[in-house]
């Protein structure tokens, strides 16, 4: 699993490759938290162009996020999530929270 | 007909391990990169619940693995020697969660029904769970 995190004009973007799974959840929350700390932003973006595999314990990771970041009042927004990755957010109602973008 | 079974540490990573060893076994059976994509998430889903709740983070115990495949479908057991589930049909529904303080979505057995075509869930309090789930191939 690689992260890259990166503010561009306020909008925070964390873009994801790989597997996530339990294995390395754990770490990306981690800095994915320091970042949303350190980091003046006014929206967030999970980058899924690079995901391959997500399983429910990615649901959890977004979930707890959006808890975070909700307490900000800032925006999460889903872009280019893949076949797979894109029914399970589906499945698991994300959408529904959190917009997804193209 | 083929047939493989494994056990396994029940240590962090080790789910991603099991999904990619299963789903290669399957390849026999000419699977759409779709079935192999909903194989991998139910196999994660049970071996992180084993790694995750059963056994609670002790990374020295021991998850049983028997796949089987015949000519249109693979059976897959996933089997641990952990607490045991209080509730099965409790923790089948989805967002129901023991652990909420660990950010767990609650979803993992809601996945493995929704990308296989059965789920059996037994469990004993103390002793352990066992999951038997099936997914049919090849369609005629």
């Amino acid at each position: 699993m690689r992260l890259e995190l990166y503010n561009n004009s306020n909008c925070g973007v964390a873009k994801l490759e790989g597997e996530l799974d339990e294995g390395c959840v754990s770490e990306i929350r981690k800095k994915i938290d320091t970042f949303i700390d350190s980091n003046n932003i006014l929206q967030f973006v999970f980058d899924f162009s690079r995901l391959s595999f997500m399983d429910s314990t990615g649901i959890g990771m977004l979930l707890g996020r959006y808890k975070k970041l909700k307490q900000k009042n800032v925006p999460v927004y889903i872009a280019k999530a893949s076949g797979h990755v894109d029914f399970i957010l589906n499945t698991a109602g994300i959408y529904t929270i959190m917009q997804k973008i193209s | 007909m083929n047939k493989f079974s494994m056990k396994l540490l029940s240590k962090l990573g080790n789910e991603g391990f099991a999904r990619s060893c299963i789903s290669a076994f399957c390849v026999e059976l000419e699977p759409s990169v779709e079935q192999i994509n909903d194989i991998k998430t139910a196999v994660s889903e049970a071996v992180t619940n084993c790694i995750v709740h059963a056994y609670n983070g002790q990374n020295d115990k021991f998850i049983d693995i028997i796949v089987s495949l015949d000519e249109r479908k693979v059976e897959i057991i996933i089997e641990d020697n952990g607490c045991g589930i209080d509730d099965v049909e409790k923790a089948k529904q989805p967002f129901y969660t023991t652990k909420p303080e660990q950010e767990r979505s609650g979803m993992g057995f809601t996945l493995m029904q929704t990308f296989m075509d059965s789920v059996e869930v037994t469990s004993q309090k103390g002793k352990g769970t066992k999951v038997v789930m099936q997914k049919i191939i090849k369609k005629d």
